[in-house]
Formats: C-alpha cells, structure tokens, sequence
C-alpha cells in the first residue's frame, strides 16, 4: 500500500529528480511501519537491529538508495522525529 | 566531480527540528502508530513556516494523551487541568495579544468536559488556535468512549457499542461563527501543516479538527489494531472537499462512508480583541 | 492615545464592601478580573466591568466559574496579576483550579463573598461555611493564605494585602469575605498611593541555560512569563526543577514540601489579628468576619456588665494563628469561636488552645445579633 501518483507532468523529462539522503535517529524508532509503507518509492524496509527499546529502527533496501526523491513522507509522517532527509545533488552520488 | 559514494542510510542522534522540541524527553510517551508524534511534528514545521518568531508562540494543553504535547515542544508550554485549556488560552491572549497562543488537546478534553469553554470561546471569537485531536476515545485513562465515539463504536464503557450520536465538530464551530474551520487527518501531513500556518495568520478562532489514529486504544476494540490498519482507512475513505455542506461530514467510520476533510470555513469576523478596544474608547481609556 | 490612570484618589469614603474590594485591586495593580455572575459577589464583577476599561485592563464575563478562575491563572502564566470573586456554588467549583495555581505557582487572588450554605443555601443572607473549604478545598496537600475582612476598611486592606501575599509567595490567596461585609456600607479611608506597599512578583532575568523554573534553592522560585523567551514548561503533573513531569518521589517530595514550607515558613509575618479586653481576659472570644462586629459590641457590653471578656478577631484564617491563640488559652479560662456556622473555626482553635473551647454558633443566615453572643458570653462565664 503506496500513495498512489494519479498524474504525470507532461514535461516530467526536463526535471531534475533530486536526491534525498535519508537520516535516522535509532533510538527515537517505535517501529510503526508508517515511513516503509508510506515511501512512494519502497526505499525502505525494517532493519534487523533493535533500538533500547526493541523496535527494529527502518534501513535503506537493498540498491534503493539512489531511488529517494526526497519527497519527506517519512519524514513528515514520522511520529517520534527519528528520520529525515537533506537533500542532495544526485550527480554527486549517482 | 565528487567522489561517488555508497548510499546508505545514515545513523544520526538529532534532527534538523530538534531546536522547537524538547529533545531530551525523547522518545516521547505514545504508542507506536500513535498519530500524535505527527501532529506535533506538523505543528512544529507551522511554527517554523509562520513567520511568527517561536518566542511569541505559546501552546497551551489539557489532560489525555494529546495533552502531554505541550511537555514536546520548546515554546512557552502550559499543561493545565482537564478540559479547561482554552480558557486558560483566553485569559493568557486576553492580557498579551502579541503572543500566537495554540491549544492543542483532545476531544475529550476540549469538546467533551471542555465542551463549554470550546462554544463559548468560539463565539467570543478570541483570536486563538484550537487544534482538536480526535481518536474518538479517552485513550490514557483506559479507551473509554466520549464525546466523539461514533455511534456503535466499541470502548471499555460502551461493550455493546456506543449507544450515542457524537459530535460533529466542523459544524459546531461552523455554527458558532468560527473564522477558519478544518478538518485533516495525520496522514494529509502537509495539508494539516498548511492549514495550521494559516490558523495561525487568521485573525479569530481557528479550529482544526485532526483525526489521529489510535491502534492500541480505539484500534483495538474496532479492528484497527496497527497504525497501517488506519492508514488503509484514511487512504480509502478520505475525500477532500473544501466546499463540503458542513450538516454532513459527520464521521460514522461506516464502510462506505467518507471523513471529509478540507479547510471549510476561512473568512474574517471581529475578534474579541477588536471589540476589546471598542469597550476601551467607551470607557475613555483610548481615544 | 491612553487615557490617565484613574484610581481611587486618597481621601476619605462612605462606600460598599464589595466595591472597596474592586478599588483595592486596582490600586494593588490587578490587570485582569475574570468573573461570573454569583449573588452576593456581583458588585464586584459588576464595579470591574466599569472601572478595568477605563484603565485600560481586561474584564471578561465567563461561562462558569471554573472558566473564570482558569482564565485568571492563563493571565497570571502571561505575567500580570489577576483575580476573580465569587460565593459558595461558584467557590465550589474553582477548587480544582485553586490546586492548580498552587502547583503552578501562579499567583492571583480570589475573593469569596460567602453566602448560607450549603449548596445553593440562601444566595442573599450570609453565612461563613467556607472556612474549612477555602483551606482543604483542592485536593492533595498545598497551603495557601486566607484573609478575612470584617468591615469596608479591612476588605480594602485585606485585597491589597492578598495581591501582595500572592506575589510574594507566588500562592493563590482568598480573601473570604461574607454577604455582609461585600453590601455593607462604611467608613474607608485610602491613604497616599505611594504610601501603600504593592509588592511584585521577583522575575527571572538571567541567562537562559541556567535557570530552573522550579528550582528549590530558594522557597519562592523566581518567575517568568509565556513570551519572555525562555520557553518554559509548566504542568499541573508532579514536576522536577525543570518543570517536566516526574515520576520520581524524591521530585514529589522536594515539591510539596516546598508548596507547603514556602507558607509555614512565613506563617508569622502572614499572621494577622487584632486584640480586644485581653490582658486580664477569663474568657475569650475567637472570631472573623461580620460576627467580628457583633462579638465586639458583645465584649463591650460583658464589660460594662463587670464580666472579664476579650476577644481576638483573626485577619488571617490561614495559615492559623497557632501562637497568638494558644498564649491567650494559657491566661484565659474558656475560649469561645463565635461564627456563623455550626463549627468549623473552632477546630483549629482546639487544636492550640490549652484550656477548654466551646462554639458560639449561627447557623440562620443573619450576622448574629450582639445579644446572642452576649447569652453565649454569659453562659460561659
């Protein structure tokens, strides 16, 4: 279960696809699963570590990295404050 | 060129908006999927979008689960007793209306026990922002139903269903001449933070009803027993209509039947403020 | 643009109880009165809504009481000083709140006009059932000061006073008046403003990082309010130094002692009362209020009659005059507590006086004639 994108801008070729460099705070993670489900672009998936508390702080999936666009879903939907992204250049990294 | 790097996730121990939160009491008390830690985050993105200094703001809260908000954020914070946040809210806007003071609490504490200081701070219109958060129970004292338990809806005090009507809360404020009336649920993150920012510009009383979910409390006795479970409800159910016949948007959480949301209601009326300085050319204090 | 600020110049009045306690405040430099309307209180609420406008201070008409008293700890939170008045129903319904300004050190005062009691009693006669509430009336322990006028000058004096008391400690204070002494008319003189002591609230002004809103270094913390950019926290929950809620009980413990040490401690300079006839007393009267004014003319009437009388007429209700009581009890025979109610006084004078206390008690809803204190003088001697 994804949002759905239910338009395509016609000139969505000419734009640049910015890059997000996802940041997480482990031991804030209650592990409610809202920044996994939520992610347009299924970047992230729940870790195998366990914070203070036992909850399995979210990680990139495997070669997902590159896929964030920093659209901060996760970021705005994170109740406890312990993700978010800093934009960055995608030509630095990718 | 940059080097290319290895992208991965990055393990940090602040975030960018730790300086409007009280980061030391995190991890914060609510469950996990509770809706509340979002809220508080949308509210702190306003804070940071209003262009109100944070020094002006004040948040003021009741008791209950939403109640703790104010312990979260680093403003001018005030948790006062059960149901009586607004008027605590009125007498503090009263004697300094340069501050922006918010209410934030639940709908057991503001429309339920509070429900007299809500009606009557309504139609005083004292320019202050009440954002309700709804999860249609009393969650810390034990999911017992209130006031906006849907009918039928299962609690710790209504095991058969909840035998009552509950508010419809876009209407009461409609009605009671509200200037901004909303209603966004914690998954429309940016539309509720945007319509925060402008609860926050408008001149008057500015009410947003939040629909927050609460897996382990509600939830649980009307299967919505994980925050997913909500999401899917909202994603599913969710309409937004800003120019919603308000008599109808009451919530019955029905298969079938919408949560309306949408900013409704946003056009100017004299505050309390303004008639304030009315009374005081009168009284011959100003001129 | 503002107009001049009119108080009450000095000079000698022929004015109503209630209304003295509205000039009071103003002088005393209250900024905000919230209110509903309670006989034998509206006086007062209705004196405000003239006079705070002219001035250019706040009054608002709220929907309940519980509204009233709760707005006036919003405005005390935002740094002025505040108060509400009330009687009996209304007085009932602000305990939970009067909890509230004591643990969120809030200062404000509240002034109970009493009527007979209890419940919706008789709102028009007077009655002086609220002593025992205006002490214990919220629950969980805290103390607060209780003053209790028994004429037009002392209900003038004894607002000022409250103000003062309420900043100081930084406690709400009641001055617990009655339906007589609120509607009497009398002598009241207002001296030279700047020969009246308006004590302020002591503000934080140091360095962000170091201060502690609840610190115990000191019985009285200093205060800051909402918009002085130091972002603090306060809650009605059991808080540390920081004012964020605690689990701990040492917190607990450090906190309520202070709630209560800040007014022990100062019990003696709160302590206020006025002696009649006692040096050579074999029987004292203890009494508050309008039953003060008839004991008095009772007293004077045992005298002419060659009966050894006195009497102590307490200004301060709480914290109780523990010493002033028991000293006399050590002189005097038989202490009486004259008040209008069926005993509520007389238990904390039992509890220091060290020869035997009955009760002069009326419960009707009329200040008690002198006569009827003179027969229970009589009968005691």
């Amino acid at each position: 279960m994804s949002l759905k994108i239910v338009r395509e801008p016609i000139n969505k070729y000419m734009q640049k696809i910015p890059l997000g460099l996802i940041h997480i705070i482990p031991e804030r993670c209650k592990e409610c699963g809202y920044c996994i489900d939520l992610c347009p672009k299924d970047v992230l998936e729940v870790g195998d570590e366990r914070n203070i508390k036992g909850y399995r702080w979210p990680r990139v999936a495997d070669g997902k990295a590159a896929e964030c666009i920093a659209c901060r879903m996760c970021e705005w939907i994170c109740p406890e404050f312990a993700i978010f992204i800093v934009e960055a250049d995608r030509r630095e990294y990718v | 060129m940059g080097q290319k790097v290895v992208l991965r996730e990055r393990i940090v121990d602040e975030s960018p908006r730790d300086d409007l939160i009280r980061r030391e009491r995190f991890p914060h008390i609510w469950c996990p999927g509770c809706g509340l830690g979002t809220v508080l985050k949308c509210y702190v993105e306003a804070i940071a979008a209003s262009n109100i200094p944070p020094d002006k703001h004040v948040i003021v809260s009741g008791i209950g689960c939403t109640g703790r908000i104010a312990g979260y954020v680093r403003l001018d914070s005030y948790h006062v007793t059960h149901g009586r946040p607004i008027a605590f809210a009125e007498g503090m806007k009263i004697v300094r209306p340069d501050l922006e003071v918010t209410v934030i609490s639940g709908d057991g504490d503001l429309v339920t026990i509070g429900g007299n200081h809500f009606i009557h701070a309504v139609r005083r219109n004292v320019d202050i922002n009440v954002f309700l958060v709804n999860n249609f129970i009393y969650g810390m004292t034990g999911n017992q139903m209130g006031s906006t338990t849907p009918l039928g809806a299962k609690s710790s005090t209504s095991p058969y269903g909840c035998p009552e009507p509950p508010f419809n809360l876009p209407l009461l404020a409609a009605a009671l001449g509200a200037p901004f009336v909303a209603r966004w649920t914690t998954l429309h993150v940016r539309q509720l933070a945007d319509a925060m920012k402008r609860a926050m510009n408008v001149k008057g009383f500015a009410f947003i009803e939040i629909i927050s979910p609460c897996p382990v409390g509600f939830g649980s006795y009307n299967d919505l027993r994980d925050g997913r479970d909500y999401i899917k409800l909202f994603l599913e159910n969710c309409i937004v209509d800003h120019s919603a016949d308000l008599n109808k948007v009451g919530i019955t959480l029905k298969p079938g039947e919408p949560i309306i949301l949408g900013n409704f209601i946003d056009r100017e009326a004299p505050t309390y403020h303004d008639l304030e300085l009315e009374v005081f050319k009168k009284a011959g204090w100003l001129k | 643009m503002s107009g001049e600020l009119k108080l009450l110049k000095p000079g000698t009045y022929f004015m109503m109880g209630n209304i003295a306690c509205v000039e009071a405040a103003l002088i005393a430099g209250c900024e905000f009165y919230a209110g509903y309307p309670i006989t034998p209180s509206n006086e007062i609420a209705e004196h405000m809504s003239r006079r705070m406008p002219q001035l250019g201070r706040h009054f608002i008409q709220m929907e309940d009481e519980i509204g009233s008293i709760v707005a006036v700890c919003g405005a005390s939170a935002a740094g002025v000083k505040a108060m509400t008045a009330t009687s009996g129903p209304g007085f009932s319904l602000m305990m939970e709140t009067i909890g509230l300004a004591a643990m969120l050190e809030l200062p404000c005062v509240i002034v109970d006009v009493q009527r007979a009691g209890p419940s919706t009693g008789i709102p028009t006669f007077v009655g002086q059932g609220d002593v025992m509430q205006a002490r214990w009336g919220s629950h969980g322990d805290y103390e607060l000061v209780v003053y209790a006028p028994s004429s037009v000058q002392e209900f003038f004096d004894l607002t000022i006073e409250a103000f003062n008391t309420s900043e100081w400690l930084r406690i709400p204070v009641i001055v617990l008046s009655d339906e007589v002494v609120g509607h009497m008319y009398g002598r009241l003189v207002v001296p030279e403003h700047d020969k009246i002591t308006i004590i302020n609230r002591k503000r934080y002004t140091g360095p962000k990082e170091a201060y502690l809103p609840y610190s115990h270094e000191s019985l009285v913390p200093a205060f800051v309010a909402a918009g002085d950019g130091y972002r603090i926290h306060m809650t009605g929950l059991t808080h540390d130094e920081r004012g964020y809620p605690s689990l701990e009980i040492e917190d607990s413990h450090r906190l309520v002692e202070r709630l209560v040490m800040k007014v022990r401690k100062n019990a003696r300079s709160l302590w206020k009362y006025e002696t009649f006839y006692i040096d050579d007393a074999d029987v004292i009267v203890v009494t508050f209020g309008i039953t003060a004014r008839s004991s008095e003319e009772a007293v004077r009437r045992a005298r002419s009659e060659g009966l050894k009388v006195g009497m102590i007429k307490l200004l301060t209700l709480w914290p109780f005059p523990e010493e002033p009581i028991r000293i006399a009890s050590q002189y005097a025979r038989r202490i009486l507590v004259a008040e209008i109610n069926m005993g509520q006084l007389i238990h904390p004078v039992r509890e220091v006086a060290e020869c035997p206390v009955a009760g002069i008690n009326y419960p009707i809803g009329y200040a008690p004639p002198p006569e009827y204190i003179l027969d229970g003088i009589r009968a005691a001697v």
